[in-house]
């Protein structure tokens, strides 16, 4: 653990955040996953919610039935326990097939000028990554993944689209994400995934939580359409 | 199905419970009733569970008529209401006949009034609630984030008739403050800001932006300078208190995305939330940091016992 870490501090009245490290890294991402499923079981009901991140946890808890001083001690209490065990969580690893092509994923072309590579170049250094699931918010289902090969890293869109395509796979500096549902947005789109990615009908709402490892894996323009990838999602919906 | 049929939806009205509590980690947001401490009442004066669902209704214009017999309860601001020809009070309850039309006029002071019906509102939960967040399509009568629309039936059972409630004046909404004080439980980055910045968050007199909503309140003032402050996104409570690049801070409220990158000062006293709720774009406010043990008291002293 680095040094002054864990940080405990206060957020709201009823919630606290605890910063593992100054960075994140697959070791935080396996603390954060522990302390959080322990702390549920630790606290019942006097949890009400937990938002993992990057690096940090967000524990918010009913202030009627637990104060934060006590909160602290549990939270430092859980910590404590991983530190004695040392054992790395089993993080799961997910596949997502992704159809990477220039009609699916309208700037590869401009991440290939930015980085002097070829297109397949990109599209391969897109899948040979195993990322980590570092948080999930902006939008429900929606997954922030790290650490894209800085050579494809490439700057959000200087003005944002107004449609991007559910599934579509995306590319802002050395993140990326899949977007779960159809909504505007500025990150660079590489490829189309043709799985559903947030279902709020049906358990589990989504493939992946926060700690888990996701791989791409590349499947062509058949393939797409029999996972369930709609043809119209190909032509002009990219606006 | 029968209940109430929306004639009119008015400005925006929504269907909101306490709020979506348990999957902030799929970036699922709180929503609920703004106003909860007028929500809480309305509930109370129907006699119904706390998180029983009602209806949260922006400036007014509502119009909905009975298909059934019941007692409701109107809680929060000030609107002139109707039913039938006469006009009728506010924070009390009303017995209800099949074919009795509720009518909302705009708010005179405040801004969001909540109407209970006795048993709660019937609608679909999706993840443990009813309420509606527009912007992630979700709760709502059709769970799919609508707000009312003409034509809608809001279900509810029918009950007797029971001796009309009321709420004490001394606790209804107050509204018109010249300038309104908002408690914030300091916190997050708050140690990492400067004493200058600090004292001119504290000494501004903030107004409340057009461009606000129940997702964030966004503030004008003068620029607080936070040039080179870097920060990885990270969960964010409500009523965060964030300060992003162009130094005017947004309060994240009740449809908040559940994480974000911007640096915060603490979060909005729940109680204080309540008073947001009521505020209309325009409207002036001032900070005043409140301690956390400060908070909590005062949350275990205003519990209902």
């Amino acid at each position: 653990m680095s040094i002054g870490y864990p940080k405990v501090v206060i957020a709201s009245e009823n919630s606290t955040i605890v910063y593992f490290s100054e960075r994140p890294c697959s070791q935080t991402s396996d603390q954060i996953a522990y302390t959080a499923n322990v702390l549920k079981i630790r606290l019942g009901e006097e949890l009400i919610d937990l938002i993992p991140s990057y690096h940090s946890l967000l524990v918010i808890y009913d202030p009627l039935k637990i104060g934060f001083q006590k909160i602290e001690q549990e939270i430092r209490d859980t910590i404590n326990g991983w530190k004695a065990n040392n054992q790395p969580q089993q993080s799961r690893t997910v596949e997502l097939p992704v159809y990477y092509s220039p009609e699916s994923g309208p700037d590869l072309q401009r991440i290939a000028d930015h980085s002097g590579l070829s297109i397949d170049q990109v599209i391969e250094l897109h899948q040979q990554t195993k990322y980590t699931v570092y948080a999930m918010g902006f939008a429900p289902g929606f997954a922030y993944l790290g650490e894209v090969d800085e050579r494809i890293a490439m700057p959000r869109l200087a003005t944002p689209r107004h449609n991007v395509p559910q599934g579509a796979v995306a590319i802002a500096d050395r993140q990326t994400a899949i977007y779960p549902s159809q909504s505007p947005g500025g990150w660079n789109i590489v490829g189309l995934c043709p799985i559903r990615l947030f279902n709020a009908e049906k358990q589990p709402h989504t493939p992946m939580q926060v700690g888990d490892k996701i791989r791409f894996i590349s499947i062509d323009r058949d393939e797409f359409i029999q996972l369930g990838g709609s043809d119209k999602k190909l032509t002009g919906a990219i606006t | 199905m029968t209940g109430f049929k929306v004639i009119n939806p008015g400005m925006h009205s929504l269907l909101q419970d306490k709020g979506r509590m348990g999957f902030h980690s799929l970036g699922v947001t709180s929503g609920g009733a703004f106003d909860q401490y007028s929500f809480g009442w309305a509930n109370r004066l129907c006699l119904n569970p706390e998180n029983a669902g009602c209806i949260e209704i922006l400036v007014g214009g509502l119009i909905l008529e009975a298909q059934l017999s019941t007692q409701i309860a109107i809680t929060g601001a000030d609107m002139p209401i109707k039913i039938n020809d006469s006009i009728v009070e506010n924070w009390c309850t009303h017995n209800i006949q099949a074919g009795d039309k509720i009518a909302f006029g705009y708010a005179t002071a405040g801004c969001r009034a909540y109407l209970a019906v006795a048993g709660g509102i019937q609608a679909p939960v999706i993840f443990n609630s009813l309420s509606t967040v527009v912007r992630e399509s979700l709760g709502g009568l059709t769970k799919l984030g609508k707000p009312l629309e003409k034509g809608d039936i809001v279900a509810c059972s029918s009950s007797s008739h029971s001796t009309e409630r009321s709420v004490p004046a001394k606790y209804h909404c107050e509204f018109d403050t010249d300038i309104a004080e908002i408690r914030m439980v300091t916190g997050y980055q708050y140690e990492q800001f400067s004493q200058q910045q600090i004292s001119q968050f504290f000494a501004t007199d903030y107004v409340i932006s057009p461009n606000s909503d129940r997702m964030g309140y966004r503030l004008q003032g003068p620029a607080i300078d936070i040039t080179g402050c870097e920060m990885l996104s990270e969960g964010i409570s409500l009523g965060a208190v964030q300060l992003p690049a162009d130094g005017m801070p947004i309060i994240l409220l009740c449809d908040r995305q559940t994480i974000g990158g911007y640096p915060k000062l603490g979060s909005v006293f729940s109680q204080d939330i309540a008073k947001l709720a009521q505020m209309m774009p325009g409207k002036k406010l001032r900070f005043k940091p409140f301690s956390i043990e400060q908070a909590q008291q005062l949350l275990q002293e205003s519990a209902p016992k």
